[in-house]
């Protein structure tokens, strides 16, 4: 017995280590993501640099937007981008953790079904169909029945005047259409992965199904909840197309949230392929450094967050 | 007199209500942007005309009862955009979903997987003003490839992510057995596991056509846009998303009809794509589960 052994160990061919080809050659392809990244924010530093060199610190402080006098600032871009995102935050978190609750309940009806596919084929319409929505229907609507209504009770309050149908208000309004399926899918993700056993133990100590909700299921996923809206936050700043047709496209600080803007992404899209000389297209490229730095920042910190908390659940 | 246990149950239906009621607000704007796109965009898309045909400039104030305008130049420069930025980002998304399923342990697979998130996320305009400073600058032109490009780049994460969780769905049982019986690693991977995976690998090749088909941003300056057909990739090309936008802000009723029917053929087109991959991906997790 123990010769047929020795012999089978004897023979074989000498070992060969593992042939690493395969694995260096995906891992190369999939290097490919990593490095655009690097090669779009350097791209844009390069590109912005004669910008840079001339404004320094200022350009992000300065409010003035002349392409005739080369006098270039981007305060009034940041104040309508970072604003919109966050007033489109408030509009859509209530709603998006009230959805993200009602899906993450066990078992499947046919009700949840069809609003589960609701709320992903919300993501799925193009940002564009959006804005002509938005243009043509949701704004003069909101204009008619928020706004003015709003403003005619609460003209004392000076950001609630002055209405107009394409606002900083109407812009927030679609961006929290827009962003509610992140906000809900990441949400539901997080509550899912809350172990089983926290919620049978509150429901066998007798609280009711909105206390097992409130005190102990969102608690325990507070921080998953977070992430999710910071990455929503992050789709917010940088949505283009629907805010450019619907902010109104005025480069100031407005008074009112009812009154038009300007967001980062907007000036690029509208004044990009127009923009000649040297400062002029660097001053937007500018603008889309400060968006891309400012979204990846945010990006990076969600990701992490809901990584963290969420672990296993959020792999596939 | 109520007592404090009944008030407690019925607070907590209460609660349950409004959060079914606050669901149902949420999936309303679908139903809205749905109902508006096809009542305002049917007149032009009733017309089989509209898509052969190119588009008119404003015939107001003295328009045709039935208009010759049409998409078919948006459509087929849509379709050889998407379809040459398919060529480009979904091979290549492909083989690096399978680094990141199969070799997921290694520590610069996670560095992919946090870019490819960070990718997904990053501001479309971005990117195309990434795609005008490396293609557009350089030539001096601008050209459909170069939109194909900024496609590509928001392709490939969509398509490496898919792909990573399709693959890790097979169980190992098939990898190792494909291992015992002496095949190289790479044929375990592209022709056990991949066809076995296929199903999920195809929906998120679908998605991501989905999603880089209704773009409109990262064309802006690099396709440009064109009102002929145009059939060079190196030069200016029209899309479906490009029709919409600038058309829809112009002042001209006849040009923001154009723009309703280009929105209506996107959202359909879109959210087909969208339904046939889902019933795809529900055969590949039953599919996965035989294995």
């Amino acid at each position: 017995m123990a010769a047929v052994v020795e012999s089978r160990v004897a023979t074989p061919v000498a070992y060969r280590p593992p042939r690493e080809g395969f694995r260096i050659f995906v891992g190369v392809v999939a290097t490919l993501v990593p490095t655009i990244l690097v090669l779009i924010v350097s791209i844009l530093i390069v590109q912005a640099m004669p910008s840079i060199r001339h404004f320094g610190a200022s350009f992000l402080t300065g409010t003035d937007w002349n392409p005739v006098t080369d006098s270039f600032g981007a305060l009034p871009a940041i104040f309508g981008t970072v604003s919109s995102a966050f007033l489109a935050l408030a509009l859509a978190l209530p709603v998006g953790v009230a959805v993200a609750v009602i899906l993450a309940e066990p078992g499947h009806t046919a009700v949840r079904g069809v609003l589960g596919t609701g709320v992903e084929l919300l993501a799925a319409i193009p940002s564009v169909v959006y804005g002509i929505w938005a243009l043509y229907v949701l704004g003069p609507w909101s204009f008619e029945h928020i706004e003015v209504p709003v403003s005619d009770h609460a003209v004392f309050i000076g950001w609630l005047g002055s209405p107009a149908v394409r606002s900083l208000f109407n812009a927030a309004l679609v961006l929290a259409v827009m962003i509610l399926p992140t906000l809900t899918a990441i949400s539901r993700d997080v509550i899912k992965a809350v172990p089983r056993e926290m919620k049978e133990n509150a429901v066998a100590l007798g609280a009711t199904w909105w206390e097992t909700t409130w005190r102990v299921i969102l608690p325990s996923a507070r921080a998953g909840i977070f992430g999710a809206t910071i990455l929503a936050l992050g789709r917010a700043l940088g949505e283009t197309i629907a805010v450019t047709m619907i902010i109104g496209n005025a480069y100031v600080i407005p008074h009112s949230m009812f009154q038009p803007a300007y967001t980062l992404a907007s000036v690029i899209a509208n004044e990009f392929t127009e923009a000649t000389g040297t400062l002029y297209p660097a001053s937007l490229i500018e603008l889309g450094l400060v968006l891309i730095l400012v979204t990846l920042a945010v990006n990076i910190f969600a990701l992490l967050l809901v990584r963290s908390t969420a672990g296993e659940a959020r792999q596939v | 007199m109520i007592s404090r246990n009944t008030r407690r149950r019925y607070a907590s239906r209460a609660w349950l209500g409004l959060m079914y009621a606050l669901t149902v607000v949420a999936i309303i704007p679908l139903g809205l942007v749905l109902w508006f796109t096809v009542v305002n965009g049917m007149p032009s898309v009733i017309h089989p005309q509209f898509f052969l045909n190119v588009e008119l400039p404003p015939c107001e104030p003295r328009c045709p009862a039935v208009s010759n305008a049409g998409v078919g130049h948006a459509i087929v420069g849509s379709a050889i955009m998407v379809g040459v930025a398919s060529l480009m980002a979904i091979p290549t998304g492909i083989l690096g979903g399978i680094y990141l399923a199969e070799y997921g342990y290694a520590r610069w697979a996670g560095s992919v997987r946090l870019a490819s998130d960070v990718l997904v996320g990053t501001p479309s305009i971005a990117i195309g003003l990434f795609a005008y400073a490396f293609l557009v600058v350089p030539l001096h032109h601008f050209s459909a490839f170069s939109g194909s490009v900024a496609l590509a780049v928001l392709m490939l994460p969509i398509v490496t992510r898919t792909t990573e969780g399709a693959v890790a769905l097979i169980p190992n049982g098939l990898r190792e057995s494909g291992v015992a019986l002496g095949l190289p690693r790479w044929r375990v991977s592209l022709q056990l596991i991949l066809p076995a995976a296929a199903p999920g690998v195809i929906t998120g090749a679908l998605l991501s056509v989905a999603r880089a088909a209704g773009e409109t941003a990262p064309l802006l300056f690099t396709a440009f846009g064109a009102h002929i057909l145009e059939l060079d990739p190196n030069g200016p090309m029209q899309a479906l998303p490009l029709t919409v936008f600038k058309y829809a802000l112009l002042p001209y009723r006849s040009l923001q009809n154009q723009a309703w029917g280009a929105a209506l053929v996107l959202i359909v087109l879109v959210l087909g794509i969208n339904l046939v991959s889902r019933w795809v991906l529900r055969r590949q997790i039953a599919l996965a589960g035989q294995l």
